[in-house]
């Protein structure tokens, strides 16, 4: 059992916790995952590590409350227990000193984007965070952020808060101003990674992206993680989850990852109704 | 005497088939009392040297032995002379292909139906779990000495519970949730439940066995690490990484690996779903590719959570498949259509991206391959489209490089499989390997054999016996 240590709310339905879990933060590196069930009836769901203390013991993990899992998750208080956890699981993201890396993030996948930003600046790297949100009251890690980048470009989707823009139109601007950049690692819908891929493809500029297939087990075992890249069927959870964003299908994972919708829309509902 | 031998073989009780597609309760119910003693003195008693049944086992069970203390009502007494060689004959009893082992040359196959030596085994172990009997747990010197296990299938759990017989303190890994590998998310609960599998793992713990599941060697801990706390390691890891087909079509919603599509059902309990978090697709036509053990779980699970017409489509003829006969029997009974010698070359979507068509090619045989079985051949001009809401891919596994894909030591065949002498010794000191991780796709009771020889071997290591310079491959398919 992995007791919950703290809890805060990041923003609306966005929560962090820090969990006990020494085995996952003995061996952690950025860009990393654990799958996590919350009891006997629970689903395996992935989340990946924000951060973590090997000394101390502990994991801390920020989630979105968008289904059953995710919502129930964001009940539990410090004290309480989840089931099990499992990990580090998945290939660390290659990091080096590129140069000038920028790292391109949308809503919760900032956070997922947070440990990776951090290594690759301690790596050496000059680093420009691009980090997009719905609006204001969405803003995440602003401050963590700035700590960690030479630059911190925030943009909201209508304009409430910084500047009005997508991901997309920042990171083109920047390119267009004369900005030379050498990596970018992307992270967050996937809509926004296929855009930004294309974007780094014209410019010739390495490009990783952080998928996040449905999982069951995340060791390699069921293939329900399996994604096309460079035409050859690759399984996010032992190959990625990190991957050259200008091979991957980004189209098939859009539609692989609506394949449960009306059953995740049942689960909530229950959920809600108090039926769990 | 001149007592008349029954020449027929005493019936198993099952549920009806009509019924049982609608639920996931155990199909065969197992002998009472009364019929396992009548099936039991149809057996002729062969010599213990002599008697061919024992010869078709691959762990040597004392067949007359068992089945003689069962005639003596004494069920504690069966299961000692079955453990002495098999730990788990709950499972062996119900999953073993026994008409290729230990019933193939049964003497009284001569004179009529050969003895049902599964039944009577797992009657056996059911009895003793009813009535709360556990082998004897034998008092052994504590060597001093620790051994890591590395996967909880039937390999590993064979390897753990000699090891901790012989005094070894015994620390298994399991990379899910629960300890069973296969036993446990892969085969469904009305061919296994899974609640014997549990007391089998329970068992182990009593053995003194220390089970710790949510660990997966390679990630949370190396080889390498293990090496340094333990003084011996076996890898038990199983075959468990699916193979796809790499035609047009093959990533679409709605086609699963069948070690997905059982995980959902079994590990997970999607049919019970939402009772239960994790969710399974439901429709009314699903066609699984494959024609083993693994494709008639998947069509016989399908049924169960709702499909109405389950196909399995294999690309050679009935006489090839590689499934239990009493498992195509069952298959068959269930309302299962088969379709042989055909081929899927493509499948095709809707807009959402979920499987509709599965375009098929007829076969002829052609000459036999190196596995000396005839080779399907297309025959061109014969595709046409099976409609279908899922498909499920059974067509084979490849072991699981989680583990091994960092460790350069370790050798593995050009199917990944790991390579070991007949001591299942790896080339890297101190580390084993056998079941499946070593066999490719086998059998429980070809694993469980490899469990049991691999722990003599790792005691005779650490009794000193030298790490050879190299490793003379053995082959063991
Ligand atoms: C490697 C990996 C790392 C991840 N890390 C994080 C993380 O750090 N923080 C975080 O908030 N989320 C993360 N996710 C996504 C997270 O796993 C899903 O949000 C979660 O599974 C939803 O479960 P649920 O039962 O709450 O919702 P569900 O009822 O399962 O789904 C509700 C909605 O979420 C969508 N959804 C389902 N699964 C995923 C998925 N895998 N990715 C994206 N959307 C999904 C569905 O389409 C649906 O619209 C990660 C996913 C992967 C594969
Ligand atoms: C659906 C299905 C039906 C079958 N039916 C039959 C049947 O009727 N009769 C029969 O005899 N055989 C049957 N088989 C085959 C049989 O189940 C296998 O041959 C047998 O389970 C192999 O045992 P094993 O111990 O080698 O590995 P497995 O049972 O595969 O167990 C390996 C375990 O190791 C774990 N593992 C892997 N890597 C790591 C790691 N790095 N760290 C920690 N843990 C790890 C896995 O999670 C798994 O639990 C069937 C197989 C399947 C899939
Ligand atoms: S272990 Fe399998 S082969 Fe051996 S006696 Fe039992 S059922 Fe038969
Ligand atoms: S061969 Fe048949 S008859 Fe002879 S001992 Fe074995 S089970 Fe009995
Ligand atoms: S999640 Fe099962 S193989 Fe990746």
């Amino acid at each position: 059992m992995f007791e919950i240590l703290d809890k805060k709310e990041l923003a609306p339905h966005i929560k962090w916790i820090r969990v006990n879990a020494p085995l996952v933060a003995r061996t952690a590196k950025a860009g990393q995952f654990i799958v996590f069930r919350l009891h006997e009836r629970g689903e395996r769901v992935p989340l990946t590590l924000f951060k973590w203390n090997k000394e101390e013991g502990y994991i801390e993990l920020v989630f979105q409350e968008v289904g059953k899992t995710t919502y129930e998750l964001g009940t539990y208080e410090p004290g309480d227990k989840i089931m099990d956890i499992v990990g580090p699981l998945g290939r660390a993201t290659e990091i080096e000193n590129f140069g000038n890396a920028v790292v391109v993030s949308g809503g919760v996948g900032a956070p997922i984007g947070y440990a990776v930003s951090k290594a690759l600046k301690d790596a050496g790297n000059k680093l420009t965070i691009i980090s997009g949100f719905r609006s204001k009251e969405f803003v995440i890690l602003e401050d963590e952020f700035k700590k960690i980048s030479d630059e911190l470009l925030i943009t909201t989707d209508d304009g409430s808060y910084v500047r009005k823009g997508f991901t997309t139109d920042v990171l083109k601007e920047y390119l267009e101003a004369g900005n030379k950049v050498d990596y970018v690692f992307t992270v967050g819908p996937v809509i926004m990674m296929k855009l930004i891929a294309d974007i780094t493809k014209e410019y010739g500029i390495k490009t990783y992206a952080s998928l996040n297939p449905i999982m069951v087990d995340g060791t390699g075992m069921c293939g329900a993680c399996r994604v096309t890249v460079g035409g050859e069927i690759k399984f996010a959870c032992v190959d990625g989850p990190d991957f050259d964003a200008h091979l991957v299908d980004f189209n098939e994972l859009m539609y692989r990852l609506k394949e449960y919708k009306e059953e995740e829309k049942e689960a909530m509902e229950r959920y809600l109704k108090g039926g769990a | 005497m001149g007592k008349q031998i029954k020449k027929q073989r005493i019936k198993v009780p099952e549920q009806d088939p009509n019924a049982r597609i609608h639920n996931f309760n155990e199909v065969a119910l197992g002998y009472t009392w009364d019929l396992a003693i009548e099936e039991a003195s149809r057996c002729l008693q062969c010599p213990y040297n002599y008697a061919p049944c024992i010869k078709g086992c691959p762990v040597s069970v004392n067949i007359p032995g068992f089945i003689k203390k069962i005639l003596d009502k004494d069920i504690k007494g069966a299961l000692e002379v079955i453990h002495t060689t098999n730990a788990l004959p709950g499972i062996t009893g119900r999953v073993c292909p026994q008409e290729e082992q230990c019933e193939m040359n049964c003497v009284m196959g001569k004179l009529g139906d050969k003895i049902n030596i599964g039944k009577l085994e797992r009657f056996v172990a059911d009895k003793a779990r009813e009535m709360g009997i556990y082998a004897d747990i034998p008092q052994v010197e504590k060597k001093g000495k620790k051994v890591a296990i590395v996967g909880s299938g039937p390999s590993g759990l064979t390897a753990a519970a000699d090891l901790a017989k012989m005094g070894y303190d015994v620390t298994m890994f399991e990379a899910l949730h629960e300890a069973g590998g296969v036993l446990i998310y892969g085969i469904p609960e009305f061919r296994l439940p899974k609640d014997i599998v549990r007391y089998e793992v329970k068992f182990l713990k009593m053995l003194g066995v220390n089970v710790e599941t949510n660990v997966v060697i390679g990630k949370t801990y190396t080889l390498y690490e293990l090496l340094d706390e333990y003084d011996a390691v076996y890898l038990g890891t199983g075959a468990g990484t699916p193979k796809f087909l790499n035609i047009p079509g093959v990533n679409l919603n709605g086609i699963y690996s069948a070690n997905e599509f059982l995980t959902r059902i079994n590990l997970m309990k999607a049919y019970k779903f939402p009772e239960y978090d994790t969710p399974i697709k439901k429709g009314k036509k699903l066609a699984v590719i494959g024609a083993g053990n693994v494709a008639m779980d998947a069509a016989r699970s399908a049924l169960r959570i709702g499909y109405e017409e389950v196909y399995i489509i294999y690309r050679r003829t009935r006489e090839y498949m590689t499934a239990r006969e009493e498992e195509i029997h069952h298959a068959e009974e269930e309302g299962v259509k088969f379709m042989f010698l055909v081929s899927p070359i493509e499948f095709i979507g809707d807009e959402n991206g979920h499987v509709r068509v599965i375009k098929l090619i007829m076969n002829e045989l052609g000459e036999p391959d190196s596995s000396g079985r005839r080779r399907p051949v297309p025959i061109p001009g014969t595709e046409f489209g099976l409609e279908v809401d899922a498909v499920v891919f059974a067509i084979g596994q490849r072991p699981n490089k989680i583990l091994y894909q960092e460790v350069p030591e370790l050798k593995t065949t050009k199917w990944g499989t790991l390579i070991v002498d007949e001591k299942h010794r790896t080339p890297m000191k101190g580390v084993f390997a056998g079941g499946d991780a070593v066999r490719g796709e086998a059998t429980v009771v070809l694993a469980m054999g490899d469990g049991k020889r691999a722990a003599k071997a790792i005691d005779e290591y650490l009794s000193g016996e030298e790490w050879p310079e190299e490793i003379k491959q053995k082959n063991f398919w």
